[in-house]
């Protein structure tokens, strides 16, 4: 057991986890993050995708205690006094999900591709969501929604 | 505490002054209303199985047989037993009553033979990932460690893997059963008086006009939800309740009850969230079974979460179809006959509905076209291999790939647009209802209508000129256009005719409405959806039916105590049926609370009207609302003597017909000829799937369906090695599609209702995936014809593409690479038509 100390969306926990703990099952088993999930076990489909540091990763391809002393921001702490970050809100607004399971994924990847780029092409983003998979959509309506966060400045909120 | 029904009353009147002013005006159905589902589903505030946690809960991990086929001879699980925090390690002797059954709902033939499909086996196991051991530890990683250390000695047996080896039944994927052959199904026109003898069209054809014979394949597929299956068992308590990542919860309760012997009264299913299906999560699985049984062998609650790989072997997989299919038409492309004979490989065993998939395509394969004369021939094979069952579309899009691909040739023969020889043979708009050669009634269509307007919005006129000018200067880039004008059959589906087809169950579905004092309305759908976005269209046809906000009315659904009967999610069925309930309810409470507006109006209920959620007396301006009717009901001071107090409804519909869907949807590829590569350039459909309740949800139905269909032709498919171990095993080799492979589409509707539901609706959950695969490869296709190729087969690899064009030297390509045919002296897949030419134009 090694002793961690991880800020979660804004709150600081420390707990003792064993070395070989993925961060994705630290979130959901320990703390109860269960708005990350698990979609596959080889690094393939972004379900798990959470910020660290303020950048994406995908949970279950970095272990707790490599999270030891930095800050993980999930989907769950997004919405920052009941308002939606543009980006879930633009998720909405275009229909971009359906049974909802790659959302939280796909809403931490696309902020990220904001951060680096604040009007990417369509191109731009669908390489940017490469790494993360999608059943439902086609993804034709997720690439309408980051493009529309993008246009309605979502980067600048991104970046920040 | 206690409210007094006054104060109730004043509660109401405040709701309704809160009320926004444009509500309950008529107007919900038809508008893109966002979904009442994404709240939760954008903030991570969800529901998944998986996300469950009970007191004292036991997880569970599976070992699975690593062979196709193999005698167990031993099963140590001593070394698990002893591990750390391991609760139980059991095999299937540890259940002398069983386990419950993964039960064949829809024996196709009185004689099918169908194995008997255990949950554990403790003999033999007859495919790869059959479950031999449960291991129930306080963890899921201490049980997976565990499952490791389970030693299981195997004796490998011979394994069929492919269906037209397992034709031959030269190796038997159960010895017990003497045969591969599971059950050979036929309709033939003439037989049915539906239509003439196939082999005199084709004889006559042969004679003096067009035959055409090609085989093609539809390859094996992984439906591959994103959500793994998951499943959570609570035995505490009177009742047993099961969390599962399903599709079916109504038909998994009757099923456990039926085959374990617990009274259905004592088993509740539930359906959280659930992360798509796409018929993926119909099945009664061995993990419900087990996790059900190991639960109440422990007295504690117990959770097994599939991981991805074992999801992608032990999940049922698509399709799995060699298809041959013989078209006659006269020399002017007029189709006369259509002779369809499949091999359907159902895998280790006949699953839910899996010798059925492949006879739906029965009444799919002749299509839109005016054929005179049909017969198609069934035959499916066990094998040892994961089992097949339904996957999005199940057996249609099969059909319609076929036919849509011979459609093509039929038209190269002759000599025409693909479009062309399409409308020479479609059924006109001014002939609907017609009766299909395989007896179906296409209750309303219009393809011209869809056709015009795709071809306007694909600038089909346009992009042929391109693809002419690119082959005129041997640009190494061609252009090929893909056609495919398709159509479905959906609302599964009147229970007479299912009853006809020995199918297990009916095709109603139920509904109910219950008219809440405060004026909230609660629906309880028998449907159960999975990223259909259910709660917000049938809110919508509520609110317009009743005439309340759209935000007042609540949808439940997927639990078996809430919404005790139901027949689930499959087959585009819920709206069409499931939603035609609701309407139903809906008109039901309407007609009961009637009779108490007038009596609180003190007027005859012959005079009054009820629009906008009012009774209003004609020609006066006194008028009760619906809600206030509810409250009036619900205090019950005064009514009439003769009714009950209560204005809810149920309903159960059983549709009269099937839907039929159809659309007309165009592609055009980039094919690099050096390399192999295509590339999509554009895509347009116009879908004519009746009324529409909610164009956003429409529209994403749409575009998810394609994507699927579109991976069919270019990218999926699940192989085994010669062993039987499923190679693509993994995202890693099972190639979903991501954004980046793939394009933004034109998607359109033109309308032409469905006079067979209230609504006029026709179902869409299916549309995108069954007409997008052909019109892909016919695009492919296209752009090589004048190589004289005139097939590759699916998925369309850049690697099989530069094959086909490196071996399509002279006027006609090699045959697909890889695939066997019917019989050895069958024509290939080259086959030249009668002319002895090959097909180029
Ligand atoms: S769970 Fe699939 S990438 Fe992390
Ligand atoms: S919305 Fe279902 S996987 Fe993306």
């Amino acid at each position: 057991m090694t002793r961690i100390s991880v800020t979660v969306d804004g709150v600081k926990y420390s707990d003792d986890v064993e070395p070989r703990t993925l961060l994705v099952h630290y979130l959901r088993e320990n703390l109860g993050k269960v708005g990350t999930v698990i979609g596959c076990d080889t690094s393939n489909c972004g379900a798990c995708t959470v910020h660290l540091d303020g950048r994406s990763v995908k949970a279950c391809n970095v272990l707790a205690v490599q999270a030891d002393g930095h800050e993980v921001t999930t989907i769950e702490g997004l919405a920052e006094g009941g308002q939606l970050h543009p980006m879930q809100q633009a998720f909405h607004e275009h229909h971009a999900l359906q049974c909802g399971y790659c959302t939280p994924g796909m809403i931490m990847q696309a902020i990220d591709i904001l951060k680096d780029n604040a009007s990417p092409s369509e191109e731009q983003i669908r390489a940017g969501l490469e790494g993360n998979l999608c059943r439902c959509t086609g993804y034709h309506n997720i690439v309408k929604a980051v493009s529309a966060a993008a246009e309605a400045g979502a980067g600048s909120k991104a970046g920040e | 505490m206690s409210v007094s029904p006054d104060a109730l009353v004043e509660i109401a009147e405040e709701v309704q002054d809160q009320q926004p002013e444009d509500s309950g005006s008529g107007r919900e159905i038809g508008n893109r209303r966002l979904r009442k589902e994404d709240q939760r589903l954008i903030t991570g505030r969800t529901k998944w199985t998986d996300n469950i946690v009970l007191p004292g809960m036991v997880h569970l991990a599976m070992v699975r047989s690593p062979f196709a086929h193999a005698r167990i001879t031993g099963i140590d699980t001593s070394a698990a037993a002893e591990a750390p925090n391991v609760i139980g390690v059991y095999t299937a002797a540890d259940f002398p009553e069983g386990l419950g059954v993964c039960a064949n709902a829809w024996p196709i033939t009185p004689d099918q033979v169908t194995p008997d499909h255990l949950p554990m086996v403790g003999e033999r196991v007859a495919c790869a990932g059959e479950i031999v051991a449960v291991v129930a530890a306080r963890s899921a990683a201490e049980a997976r460690d565990a499952a490791e250390l389970v030693d299981v000695d195997y004796d490998e047996l011979p394994a069929v893997l492919d269906g037209m080896e397992a034709l031959k039944d030269e190796v038997l994927a159960h010895p017990d059963k003497g045969t591969n052959k599971s059950a050979f199904w036929k309709l033939d026109s003439a037989e049915a008086g539906t239509g003439g003898n196939v082999d005199e069209a084709v004889a006559a054809a042969r004679e003096d006009g067009i035959v055409i014979e090609r085989e093609y394949r539809q390859q094996r597929l992984v439906p591959a939800f994103m959500e793994p299956r998951s499943t959570v068992v609570d035995p505490t308590g009177e009742q047993v309740t099961m969390w599962t990542s399903t599709q079916v919860p109504h038909i998994l309760r009757f099923l456990i009850a039926a085959t374990t012997g617990m009274p259905e009264s004592k088993v509740r299913v539930i359906a959280p969230d659930v992360g798509g299906g796409f018929g993926g999560k119909l099945q009664t699985t061995p993990e419900e079974f087990i996790t059900l049984a190991v639960a109440r062998r422990l007295g504690k609650p117990a959770k097994y979460t599939e991981t991805r790989s074992e999801s992608l072997l032990s999940a049922h997989h698509g399709r799995d179809q060699y298809q041959k299919l013989t078209l006659s038409a006269t020399k002017d492309g007029t189709v006369t006959g259509l002779k369809v004979d499949l091999v359907a490989n159902l895998g280790a065993y006949v699953a839910i509905v899996g010798g059925g998939v492949p006879v739906l395509g029965a009444w799919m394969f002749n299509a839109i076209y005016k054929f005179p004369a049909y017969q198609f021939n069934c035959q499916t094979v066990l094998t040892n291999t994961t089992w097949v069952d339904a996957y999005r579309g199940a057996g249609r899009p099969e059909a319609t790939y076929a036919i849509e691909r011979i459609m093509d040739e039929l038209a190269a023969e002759v000599g025409v647009d693909p479009l062309e020889i399409r409308e020479r043979n479609w059924i006109k708009h001014e002939e609907f209802p017609f009766t299909s050669v395989a007896g179906m009634v296409y209750d309303s269509g219009n393809y011209e209508a869809a056709t015009a307007r795709a071809k306007e919005l694909f600038g089909y006129d346009e992009l042929r000129a391109e693809q002419k000018a690119r082959r005129e200067s041997g640009d190494p880039v061609q252009l090929g256009i893909g056609v495919s004008t398709f159509t479905e059959m959906c609302g599964l589906a009147p229970s007479r005719v299912l009853g006809q087809l020995s199918y297990g169950a009916g095709g109603w579905e139920s509904a109910s409405i219950r008219m809440l004092p405060t004026g909230k309305v609660e629906v309880i759908t028998g449907t159960s959806p999975h990223g259909q976005g259910h709660e917000t269209a049938w809110s919508q046809i509520v609110a317009d039916r009743l005439g309340v906000p759209f935000e007042d009315v609540e949808v439940l659904h997927g639990d078996t105590q809430v919404a005790y009967k139901g027949l689930d999610t499959y087959g585009s069925r819920s709206l069409v049926v499931g939603g035609e309930a609701v309407v139903r309810a809906a008109d039901k409470v309407i007609e009961k609370a009637k009779a108490f507006a007038a009596h609180l109006l003190e007027a005859n209920a012959d005079d009054l009207e009820f629009s906008g959620g009012r009774y209003a007396v004609k020609g006066t301006d006194k008028g009760i609302g619906i809600t206030e009717v509810a409250l009036a009901t619900f205090a019950s001071h005064n009514y009439p003597e003769d009714l009950e107090p209560g204005i809810d409804a149920d309903a159960t519909y059983d549709p009269v017909n099937f839907s039929f869907p159809h659309g007309t949807h165009l592609c055009a590829m980039e094919v690099d000829t050096e390399t192999g590569a295509s590339r999509m350039r554009r895509y347009v459909c116009v879908d004519d799937i009746g009324h529409i309740i909610n164009p956003l949800i429409v529209e994403g139905q749409i575009h998810g369906g394609l994507v699927q269909g579109i991976a069919q032709a270019l990218w999926e498919e699940a192989v085994f090695d010669d062993n039987g171990t499923l190679v693509t095993g993994s995202f890693v080799d099972y190639t979903l599609p991501t954004a980046a492979d793939t394009i933004s589409f034109v998607t359109e509707n033109t309308t032409s209702p469905s006079t067979t539901n209230t609504l006029g609706t026709k179902g869409v959950g299916e549309a995108g995936t069954i007409a997008s695969t052909p019109a892909v490869v016919n695009a492919i296709v296209d752009a090589l014809r004048d190589r004289g190729i005139n097939d590759i087969q699916m998925p369309c690899t850049p690697h099989r593409v530069w094959s086909a064009i490196q071996g399509a030297g002279g006027a006609m390509a090699t045959p697909a690479e890889g695939q066997p045919h019917f019989h050895e002296d069958a024509p290939t897949n080259a086959d030249p038509g009668t002319t002895g030419e090959g097909s180029a134009q």
